[in-house]
């Protein structure tokens, strides 16, 4: 490898990363089981509510599909975060950081093969799911098509944003920040109107709402699914917010990196 | 000390202050290409904070540290591929197999024919038996090898190694300084091992740096080490310095 290859981007390298997190899947059962496991508990109890809602009031039962669409794409918003954090968790529960920060693999590739590792465990715990929501309630969150694709990017880049910032803080804070990655997602459950309009928030929340980019996202899809209309400029806005938030992650990451590095963070990754 | 040819490491007034304790205290040293030194000194004597330093995970609060002509703080990434290390405080994957372990670093540090290269050092460090084996269900000395074999998968230049035989039957650690020995012999490589035992920086070593508080305080050939301070063992040298018994004997001469 010459000097020059070794400084550019290498898609081998994230591709060496990538195979690392698929063998540790491979070899636990119990980790792709967690995959699956609790998007199914939530899709099936909000779906049988859902179903019981439906039945005894006329205002919901023109929102059919509402609340399993919205467990549905919160829970991508949230698996998102989380498949981004427990594979970099899964090298500081390893030891195995110090091994990565001296090797070639660079801090931009490391982050990518996080998202790649992101998309796939989104993979093996959606498909899944969103094939029993279909046959248990009859909801096909893929007929909502080009909506459906503007809805997942525009909530996995919030997911990656999140997950970027919370494993700099663990890199520079170590293992005591860990619980941030299990939990910083519940803080945006209630204000980016997950199941409810944003109107229902105090006004002083609502400005809140509408500066987080899934807010846009769960207000399209209640406009989809009640009024029937796709709102572009919900989605425009969403992405335009997803763009500097994603830019300001990165930036973030990068700083406690060097911050990490500066206090010897690097040396220490437990506690 | 005599500099013989270009520095494969060179350190230059290298410091490291963790709020009001300093680690490293403005040390300076270079090391020639193919030349094996051992880091000495107590514990936190700075040596881990050095090679950290070295490898780029702990930036320095002041100083210059290049390898290979290539500046660390500004460059490293055009360099961590012609070097490598070990230590005992880092892990490798446990769930993975040690062959799906050496994949994965053989991937990151760019090293081809990945698959003839795995199946050399499994020969050469004898691995063979347990390749398939997860690594965390290895015994300490069969992981020390596993280790070694990834600090050796990109036939580095330079190699790093902070305590390579701590906690190993004698053995074992025999058997790992010949592969060592044999590895630096063949490939040229520059060698900088910290270590706190004394016969393998005898045996494996042809310069000496001793630390103490974060500062050297002496550097050169075991052999001189011994003539100097009239001892017939480093061991002897390193309680020497460490309980400051060497500037005494200096005040007094």
């Amino acid at each position: 490898m010459t000097a020059r290859q070794a400084i550019a981007f290498s898609p081998r390298r994230v591709g060496a990363m990538v195979l690392r997190y698929w063998y540790l899947m491979r070899s636990s059962w119990p980790r792709l089981l967690e995959l699956i496991y609790w998007p199914m508990v939530q899709m099936l109890m909000w779906g049988f509510l859902q179903s019981y809602v439906t039945e005894n009031a006329s205002y919901f039962a023109r929102a059919g599909g509402t609340f399993i669409g919205a467990v549905l794409l919160w829970d991508l918003l949230f698996r998102g975060q989380l498949g981004f954090s427990i594979s970099f968790l899964e090298e500081m529960w390893a030891r195995n950081m110090g091994n990565l920060m001296m090797s070639p693999l660079r801090p931009g590739e490391f982050v990518v093969s996080l998202m790649v590792m992101s998309l796939i465990r989104l993979a093996i715990g959606m498909v899944p799911v969103t094939i029993v929501a279909l046959w248990f309630f009859n909801f096909n969150v893929y007929s909502l098509g080009f909506a459906l694709a503007a809805f997942f990017l525009n909530l996995i880049l919030t997911s990656w944003s999140v997950g970027i910032v919370v494993s700099g803080v663990v890199l520079r804070n170590g293992m005591g920040a860990e619980g941030l990655a299990w939990t910083i997602m519940f803080l945006l459950l209630p204000l980016t109107c997950v199941y409810y309009p944003v109107a229902t928030l105090p006004e002083i929340l609502q400005i809140v709402a509408w500066a987080l980019p899934p807010t846009y996202v769960f207000e399209g899809m209640r406009a989809l699914l009640i009024e029937h209309t796709f709102r572009a400029d919900l989605m425009g806005w969403a992405l335009v917010l997803n763009a500097l938030y994603f830019a300001a992650a990165i930036a973030a990451f990068l700083k406690l990196l060097e911050s990490a590095r500066r206090n010897g963070s690097l040396m220490q990754t437990g506690e | 000390m005599a500099i013989q040819s270009k520095p494969a490491i060179s350190v230059e007034r290298l410091r490291k202050v963790y709020k009001a304790s300093v680690a490293v205290d403005g040390i300076s040293f270079a090391l020639p290409e193919g030349s094996i030194t051992a880091l000495l000194g107590g514990n936190g004597a700075g040596k881990t904070t050095t090679i950290a330093m070295i490898m780029g995970l702990v930036q320095p609060t002041e100083g210059r540290v290049a390898v290979l002509g290539t500046d660390m703080a500004t460059n490293r990434h055009a360099v961590l591929h012609r070097m490598n290390f070990e230590s005992p405080y880092v892990d490798m994957p446990m769930r993975l197999t040690v062959r799906q372990n050496l994949r994965v670093f053989g991937m990151l540090y760019g090293v081809e024919s990945l698959d003839a290269r795995i199946d050399e050092l499994a020969r050469d460090l004898d691995l063979a038996e347990f390749l398939d084996r997860p690594a965390g269900k290895l015994s300490a000395g069969q992981k020390t090898r596993v280790s070694l074999a990834k600090s050796l998968l990109n036939r580095p230049e330079v190699l790093l190694l902070d305590e390579p035989t701590a906690s190993l039957d004698p053995d074992t650690a025999d058997w790992i300084r010949t592969r060592l020995e044999d590895y630096r012999r063949a490939r040229r490589a520059t060698v900088l091992l910290a270590s706190h035992n004394m016969n393998e920086v005898e045996r494996l070593c042809e310069r000496v740096i001793m630390m103490k508080r974060g500062r050297i305080e002496d550097d050169d050939t075991p052999q001189r080490l011994l003539a100097r301070y009239g001892r017939e063992t480093l061991e002897e040298v390193f309680l020497d310095i460490a309980r400051g018994r060497g500037e005494a004997r200096e005040a007094a001469q």
